[in-house]
């Protein structure tokens, strides 16, 4: 294993003490139990916007911590879910008599310590709603699995609830605007290699150097299927097909396209993609009218991709170009 | 121990700090299994909660079952993450309300492992051979509980309930999971023992080491 730590059962507290050192003038960090957030929080009156998970997909989800995003991230061990504990002192961090929004990815132990969490913050008698999001399309749907995981959806949800708090809107209407984005969004991603969990200090997976995961999570699951290493432009029609399909996105529809990269690929490479999504989509008679490109949630090291299209309507174009000040993304402000 | 008397704290202490050891040395094996299907921490996790389980019960051991139960299931809430932690930790919780606070039983250690386990089902909403803990603890409840009716001596009960739930964890083998991280994987999740049905079986190992004699 090579990386830039000291001790593997560290890396998360060491890398919280960085993130609050360089952004001192957008967020504060608690240490223990460990969390991120805005630095003028609780916000009277102002819906709270909590969200959380494992770490190691940075910038996820304390570089979305500031003024119109979240108001607190809970961070967990690498690839596992913060704990109820935690969430309850970050709800109570950011609950400005407004009540608190829980934005969940579809994941068994997020679920289940985010329900835990929830239970102790009602009891404390703060109003919670939480909303889970499920985008990934490379999951199926069914009965018999714990259903499709949260993924790309999720950062641009967080975005557009978080402007909508901002401007002041209550919190019913912010939960149902992040089902409404969680609804008409989709998303499926790809790997062209395995990441390692540090305490783990081996690959979650093993890859061979011609082979790609389709449909990989964001934890190194393992996807859909493994294929011979293929072409950018074959990648995106595998990624890009099925995200397109599943909703379905139709011929003038306008969307948001996102392209995320892993953690392990560069920009170059992440252009290239949006390239040939952009040539896609225009192909199907679909309009980009916003996008996002860069590496926002992450599986560490891992390189590969993910594609995310969110159907936009003139609300949802408004609130995401709605000023945002964070760590990680950062306009109008 | 004799047959019918109180059930110490100090012995349920013994348990814990029994299955403390094991997850310490299992830690590997179990990250192992969790990389084939899950995401690669179970074993890392489980180390982590049960030291710091150990760690608090040292600092200012509780004077019931109830309590020391309590404060096993909050500190692995607090610690594992994941999955495991709210499951873990509901388990431990609800053995420990299920428990009186004047002393337990063999009977009464069998009502509470029961009452654990059903609520780890509620709180997971899982079945029998969904691919998870349920399939080695629900056997091992029901093993302990049929054993003692039909006039086993504590220690026999718990073997056949830790028997149980070896085998259970075992039967996880060939099973496409249902629940959690594992059901992504779909008919790749066959062929694999799930690391959480594998933890719950040293827990019932540890308890019929704990009371062997």
């Amino acid at each position: 294993m090579k990386k830039l730590i000291n001790d593997p059962a560290d890396v998360v507290a060491e890398s919280l003490r960085g993130f609050a050192a360089a952004h001192a003038d957008l967020v504060r960090v608690n240490a223990d139990p460990a969390y991120v957030v805005r630095a003028d929080a609780p916000v009277k009156g102002k819906v709270g916007i909590l969200s959380g998970g494992g770490s190691g997909h940075e910038p996820m989800h304390g570089g979305f911590v500031g003024r119109g995003m979240l108001d607190v991230a809970c961070p967990g061990e690498v690839f596992t879910s913060p704990t109820p504990d935690q969430m309850l002192e970050a709800t109570k961090a950011v609950d400005g008599g407004a009540g608190v929004l829980h934005i969940v990815k579809n994941y068994t132990g997020d679920i289940l310590n985010f329900e835990m969490a929830a239970d102790l913050a009602r009891e404390e008698g703060i109003e919670i709603e939480a909303v889970i999001t499920n985008d990934d399309v490379a999951v199926q749907d069914s009965l018999y699995t714990a259903g499709r995981r949260g993924v790309g959806v999720t950062v641009l949800a967080e975005k557009i609830v978080g402007a909508a708090a901002e401007e002041g809107q209550d919190l019913a209407a912010v939960a149902e605007l992040c089902r409404r984005v969680n609804a008409e969004g989709r998303t499926m991603g790809m790997a062209l290699t395995s990441c390692t969990v540090p305490a783990a200090g081996k690959p979650t997976f093993e890859l061979g150097e011609q082979e790609m995961e389709i449909g990989i999570g964001i934890h190194g699951e393992p996807g859909r299927e493994r294929l011979p290493l293929a072409s950018a432009k074959e990648i995106v029609e595998r990624l890009a097909g099925p995200v397109i399909d599943d909703l379905p996105f139709a011929s003038g529809d306008r969307v948001l396209a996102f392209v995320n990269g892993m953690g392990g690929t560069p920009q170059i490479e992440l252009y290239l993609v949006y390239n040939e999504l952009a040539q896609l989509l225009e192909a199907r008679g679909i309009t980009i009218a916003r996008n996002l490109v860069g590496s926002y949630i992450t599986s560490l090291e891992m390189a590969g991709c993910s594609i995310t299209l969110l159907r936009l309507d003139d609300e949802l174009i408004r609130l995401w170009d709605a000023p945002v000040l964070t760590a990680g993304l950062r306009w109008g402000a | 121990m004799s047959d019918g008397a109180a059930i110490t704290v100090d012995e349920v202490v013994a348990w814990l700090r029994d299955f403390a050891a094991v997850m310490a040395r299992e830690k590997d094996a179990l990250t192992a299994l969790d990389s084939a299907i899950g995401d690669g921490d179970h074993g890392i996790n489980m180390d982590r909660g049960m030291r710091a389980v150990m760690e608090k019960v040292d600092a200012a051991t509780p004077a019931d079952v109830p309590a020391l139960m309590k404060t096993v299931g909050m500190a692995l809430i607090s610690k594992v993450g994941g999955a495991a932690g709210p499951l873990y930790g509901t388990l431990f919780l609800q053995f420990g309300s299920a428990a009186g606070p004047d002393g337990l039983t063999p009977d009464g250690w069998a009502a509470c492992l029961a009452a654990g386990v059903a609520g780890v089902r509620a709180r997971g909403k899982a079945e029998l051979e969904d691919k998870t803990m349920v399939d080695a603890l629900q056997p091992a409840a029901d093993a302990v509980s049929a054993a003692l009716g039909e006039g086993a001596s504590f220690a026999d009960a718990l073997a056949r309930g830790a028997d149980a739930a070896e085998e259970g964890a075992r039967a996880t083998i060939p099973l496409v999971a249902r629940k959690g991280r594992a059901s992504y994987l779909g008919e790749r999740s066959a062929g694999h023992q799930d690391p959480g049905a594998t933890s719950s079986a040293h827990l019932v190992r540890s308890a019929a080491r704990m009371w062997a004699v």
